[in-house]
C-alpha cells in the first residue's frame, strides 16, 4: 500500500522541474525564495492533509476554503477585538473545526447524503457566515496590536541547523509553518501507514462493503476522517489568518479545497477511495507551490497560473494511468509466457474428500 | 402441433471437471408452453445459453427454419426469434416504458438532428401493451410499475423485436401469487397468438397451470418429458431427484453439544411478517436448504447484524444479545462467510495477509503500530493451516482462484476464535478439488466445537455435508429434517412445497 514508486517518481519530478527552474533563474535557490517557498508549502501541506483523510475513504471536502475563511474571521475577532487569549481561541477554533467535521461525517454515514453535496453545501454556508460575521468587511488586527509568542509560533522562522550548532554553522532560516506541517505529516504518517486505524481508512475506501462485514465499524472511521479533516483544516486556518494579518472573508481561502484536492490527485490518490500516501500528498504540495513559483520567475504571464498547474495535474495523471496500464499488459505477457509454474490451484490434490 | 421451428439434436458441452449437458435433444414448435425444470446444476442456464448464442456446444446442431449450424451467435438467437426475460430484469426505471422498449433502436426525426421522435415510438408500442393486456401505458415510468408489470415490459421488448420463443428465467420467483397468476395469463393469451415459451421455473405449480409440455433435467441430461395431464408436482419430482451424489458424508466427532446461538421469532426486511426460530449446536453443521429468494441470505444477515431486524431475539449461550452491526457479532464470535465473496468477502486490492488480519487488526498492533512481522506471521500460519495456494502471503487477494479466496475469508475468522459461522453458498463458483476442501475445514471447525450454518443451493452439498438440514421457504423455517431424514426427494418437497401448504401460506402472507 506504500506507493513508493508513485512517491518517488514525483520525488524525481520535483527535482527535475526544480533544477530547470534554477538554472534558467538563479533566484528559485535564493534563501529569501526557498523560505517563502516552504512557508507555502507549510500552509497548504496542512490542509492538504487533511483533505486526503476524507479523500482516502472515498469522499471529498469541498468546504475547506470556505471553512479557512470562517474559521479565520473568527480567530481574529477572538484575539483582536474580543480580547480572548489566543491559548484559548485556538483550541475554541480547532473545536469548532471538529464538530464541522463531525457534522459532516454524520450526515454522510447516518442520513446517506453524498459526500460532494453536504460539502458542497458546506462551502456555501461558511462563506456566507464569514461574510455576514463581518458584514463583509476585512477582518483584522487594529494598528499596533501584537501577539508577540503567537506570532512567533506561527509565522516565525527559525534556521535550525544555527539552533542545533549553537549558531556555528547557518543555513536557511525556515518558517515555522514549514516545520509544523512536517510534523503533522509525520505523525499522519504513522497513523494512516501504520496505525489499525489507518489501515482502517484503506480498507473503508477500498471496499466498504468488505470492511463492513469485516466486522470494522465503517460509519466511525469515515465521520473519523471528517473530523480529522476538520481540525486540521482549523489548524491550518489559525496559521493563514496569522500569515495574511487581514481576512476578506468573501475571497480568503477560494479555491483552497481545490489546490487540496489537485495536491492530493497529483501525489498518487485515487478519488474513487483507498489509494494514496501522506508522502505523495506532500510532494504534490510541494510540486504545485514549485509550479506557481515557476510562473512568476520565468516570466510567464501569471493570469495562465492555473492553466500550467492544470495542465501539470492533467498530464501527470495521465501518464501515470498508462503507465500503470503499461506494466499491467506487461505482467500479463510475462505470466503467459511463464504460465507452466504459476495456476496454483491445479496442484494435484492431495486431500481427496473424505470418506 | 405445428411443424418445429427450433431443433436441437444431440447438444453437449462440458466444462472441466463437469458435463453441463449430455446429448440434449428438443423442439420448438409454435404457440407451445414448454416447461423446463431440474435443480441448481442440472443444466438449464446451459441451455439457455446456448439457445442465445452466448455459448457454444461442443456437440450436437441447432436447426433453425430447416437450417442447420453447430453454434448460434447472439445475432443469430435474436434474429431467430428468440427472446430472453431473466429473472433480474433489465430495465432502466428512470425511463419510460417505451424509451425501455425501444432503447438503442429509438425512431429519430428531424433529419441531421436525429432527435427521438417520442410520439412515434409511444404510438408503435401501445399495440403491443394492448396485445399484452397490460394496465399501463406507453408513457408510464418503469419505476413506477410493479414486478409482474415490469416483466410485461421485457415481454413487449420481446414482441417488439418479432419473437416468437420467449424463454422466461424464473419469471415468478419474486412475484406475490396475484401477480404470478396475472403474468401466467399474458402468456396463455400470448400462446393462443403463436409464441412459445420456454418456462424457467422452481415453482412447480406454476409449472402445471401454465405448460403444455415439461422438460425435466438432471445432471445435464434430459431424464423425463411429461405432457398434458400428466404434469403433476409428484411426477416432476420423482424426476428431478436421484442425481449422483458424489460429496460423502463425514460425520461429527462427538455428539452434538449445546445451544451456541438461538433465533426467537426473527423477522427481517424481506420477509417482515415470517417468524423465524431455529437452533445452532456446538459440533454440528446445520444446512440451510431452500429456493433462490426463500430468505436465507437475509437471515445470515440479520443474525450477523449487517441489516437491521424488523423483530424478534438472538440468544447467544441462552444470554440475550443484540448485534447492531457486523462489528458487534465479530466481538461476539459470531461470523459470516458471505456468498459475495468479491464485493463482501474480500478486500480484493488487499493482500492476504492484510485480509486474514483485518477484523482483529488490534491484536496485531503492539504499540499502536500494527507490526508487518506478527501479521506475516499469522498469514503463514493461516496459509498452511487451510492449504492457501498462494506464491507469498504478501500476494494481492484479487490475484487468487475462487477456492484460494474463499479459504483466505475463511482464515480471517479462523485466526480469531470463532463460535458460531455461517457459510452462504460457500462453495459457489470454486473447482471440485477446492470444495471438498472447504468440507473438510468446515467439518474440522464443527468437530473443534463451533456450531456451523451452511446456507446452500447445491442439494448435493446440502445432503452431503449437513448433520440436520432446515428448510427454508418463503421466509420461514418449514422444518428442520434430522440426519436420516435428509433425502434429495424430502428436502426438495419442502422447498418448493407441496400445494396445500403453499395455498396455506399464501393466504398467510396475504394478510399482511
Amino acid at each position: 500500500m506504500l506507493n513508493l514508486k508513485k512517491d518517488t517518481g514525483l520525488f524525481v519530478l520535483i527535482i527535475v522541474v526544480g533544477t530547470v527552474v534554477a538554472l534558467i533563474n538563479p533566484l528559485f535557490v535564493s534563501s529569501i525564495n526557498i523560505a517563502n517557498t516552504a512557508n507555502l508549502v507549510g500552509l497548504f501541506g496542512m490542509f492538504a492533509i487533511a483533505q486526503a483523510f476524507v479523500i482516502i475513504t472515498g469522499g471529498i471536502e469541498l468546504s475547506v476554503g470556505s471553512m479557512i475563511a470562517l474559521l479565520g474571521v473568527i480567530f481574529v475577532d477572538l484575539i483582536a477585538n474580543l480580547g480572548v487569549p489566543w491559548q484559548l481561541a485556538a483550541p475554541l477554533v480547532l473545536a469548532i473545526g471538529f464538530v464541522l467535521g463531525l457534522g459532516h461525517g454524520l450526515l454522510i454515514t447516518k442520513k446517506h447524503m453524498q459526500p460532494f453535496v453536504v460539502t458542497l453545501c458546506g462551502l456555501l454556508i461558511y462563506r456566507g457566515v464569514a461574510r455576514f460575521y463581518t458584514e463583509d468587511a476585512t477582518a483584522g488586527f487594529p494598528f499596533g496590536v501584537r501577539f508577540e509568542d503567537l506570532e512567533f509560533i506561527t509565522t516565525g522562522r527559525t534556521d535550525l541547523l544555527a539552533l542545533l550548532t549553537g549558531g556555528a554553522m547557518k543555513s536557511i532560516s525556515l518558517p515555522h509553518s514549514f516545520f509544523l506541517m512536517l510534523l503533522l505529516a509525520a505523525i499522519m504518517w504513522m497513523v494512516l501507514h501504520r496505525s489499525v486505524f489507518g489501515r482502517y481508512l484503506y480498507a473503508v475506501g477500498k471496499n466498504e462493503e468488505a470492511a463492513r462485514f469485516s466486522g470494522i465499524r465503517t460509519d466511525r472511521v469515515v465521520i473519523a476522517a471528517y473530523v480529522i479533516c476538520g481540525v486540521l483544516t482549523a489548524l491550518s486556518a489559525i496559521f493563514l489568518a496569522m500569515y495574511t494579518r487581514s481576512i476578506l472573508p468573501s475571497s480568503h481561502g477560494n479555491f483552497y479545497e481545490l489546490y487540496a484536492i489537485a495536491a492530493a490527485v497529483l501525489g498518487g490518490f485515487s478519488l474513487r477511495g483507498g489509494e494514496g500516501s501522506i508522502v505523495g500528498v506532500v510532494l504534490g504540495t510541494i510540486l504545485l507551490q514549485i509550479l506557481q513559483n515557476l510562473v512568476n520567475l520565468l516570466g510567464i504571464p501569471s493570469s495562465l497560473n492555473f492553466a500550467v498547474s492544470g495542465s501539470v495535474i492533467l498530464i501527470g495523471v495521465l501518464a501515470d494511468q498508462e503507465y500503470a496500464a503499461f506494466r499491467k499488459r506487461r505482467a500479463l505477457v510475462r505470466s503467459r509466457l511463464g504460465g507452466q509454474e504459476r495456476a496454483p490451484d491445479k496442484v494435484p490434490q492431495a486431500a481427496e474428500p473424505t470418506s | 402441433m405445428a411443424s418445429a421451428f427450433l431443433k436441437l439434436t444431440g447438444i453437449g458441452k462440458s466444462y472441466p471437471g463437469v458435463l453441463a449437458l449430455n446429448d440434449y435433444s428438443m423442439e420448438v414448435g409454435p404457440g407451445e408452453v414448454i416447461g423446463l425444470v431440474g435443480e441448481n446444476g442440472a443444466g438449464k442456464s446451459t441451455l439457455m445459453k446456448i439457445l442465445g448464442g452466448v455459448i457454444s456446444p461442443d456437440r450436437g446442431t441447432i436447426e433453425i427454419d430447416g437450417v442447420q449450424r453447430a453454434s448460434l451467435t447472439v445475432f443469430d438467437s435474436m434474429s431467430a426469434g428468440i427472446a430472453f426475460v431473466h429473472q433480474e430484469l433489465n430495465l432502466f426505471d428512470n425511463l419510460d416504458v417505451a424509451a425501455n422498449i425501444f432503447i438503442g433502436r429509438e425512431p429519430r426525426k428531424y433529419g441531421l438532428l436525429q432527435l427521438v421522435d417520442s410520439e412515434k415510438m409511444h404510438a408503435m408500442v401501445q399495440p403491443y401493451l394492448h396485445r399484452l393486456g397490460a394496465n399501463f401505458s406507453a408513457s408510464s415510468a418503469v419505476a413506477g410499475l410493479s414486478l409482474a408489470q415490469q416483466q410485461m415490459v421485457e415481454i413487449a421488448k420481446a414482441l417488439s423485436l418479432n419473437s416468437r420463443l420467449v424463454i422466461l428465467d424464473e419469471p415468478t420467483s419474486s412475484l406475490p401469487l396475484s401477480e404470478a397468476n396475472k403474468l401466467l395469463q399474458v402468456i396463455a393469451g400470448l400462446k393462443a397468438q403463436g409464441i412459445s415459451f420456454i418456462f424457467v421455473s422452481h415453482r412447480l405449480d406454476e409449472v402445471v397451470q401454465a405448460c403444455d409440455r415439461v422438460i425435466v433435467l438432471r445432471d445435464g441430461r434430459l431424464v423425463g418429458q411429461l405432457a398434458g395431464e400428466a404434469i403433476r408436482h409428484d411426477a416432476m419430482v420423482k424426476l428431478m431427484v436421484g442425481r449422483d451424489l458424489k460429496v460423502v458424508y463425514v460425520g461429527p466427532r462427538d455428539r452434538p453439544g449445546d445451544v451456541v446461538l438461538s433465533v426467537h421469532d426473527l423477522r427481517t426486511a424481506s420477509y417482515p411478517f415470517q417468524r423465524v426460530n431455529v437452533e445452532f449446536r456446538r459440533g454440528e453443521i446445520l444446512g440451510l436448504a431452500g429456493l433462490v429468494g426463500a430468505g436465507r441470505t437475509e437471515l445470515a444477515r440479520a443474525i450477523f447484524g449487517v441489516d437491521r431486524i424488523e423483530g424478534g431475539a438472538l440468544k447467544l449461550d441462552g444470554k440475550p444479545v443484540r448485534f447492531n452491526t457486523a462489528a458487534d457479532a465479530v466481538k461476539a464470535g459470531v461470523f459470516l462467510v458471505p456468498e459475495d465473496r468479491k464485493a463482501m468477502g474480500l478486500l480484493l486490492d488487499f493482500s492476504i495477509s492484510e485480509n486474514i488480519t483485518l477484523p482483529n487488526l488490534g491484536a496485531y498492533a503492539p504499540m499502536m503500530a500494527v507490526s508487518p512481522e506478527a501479521e506475516r506471521k499469522q498469514a503463514e500460519k493461516s496459509r498452511a493451516e487451510l492449504g492457501i495456494r498462494a506464491p507469498n502471503v504478501s500476494a494481492r487477494a484479487g490475484s487468487l482462484s475462487g477456492g484460494n479466496q474463499q479459504k483466505v475469508v475463511l482464515a480471517k475468522w479462523l485466526a480469531m476464535n470463532p463460535r458460531f459461522i455461517i457459510f452462504d453458498e460457500p462453495t459457489r463458483g470454486i473447482d471440485v478439488g477446492a470444495k471438498s476442501e472447504i468440507y473438510r475445514l468446515m467439518r474440522g471447525l464443527a468437530d473443534k466445537g463451533v456450531a456451523v450454518l451452511m446456507i446452500s443451493s447445491d442439494m448435493e452439498e446440502v445432503i452431503g455435508v449437513s448433520d440436520r438440514v432446515a428448510v427454508m421457504r418463503l421466509g420461514w423455517i418449514s422444518r428442520v429434517l434430522e440426519r436420516a431424514q435428509c433425502s434429495e426427494a424430502n428436502i426438495l418437497e419442502l422447498a418448493m412445497g407441496a400445494e396445500e401448504t403453499i395455498e396455506r401460506e399464501f393466504t398467510g402472507e396475504m394478510q399482511c
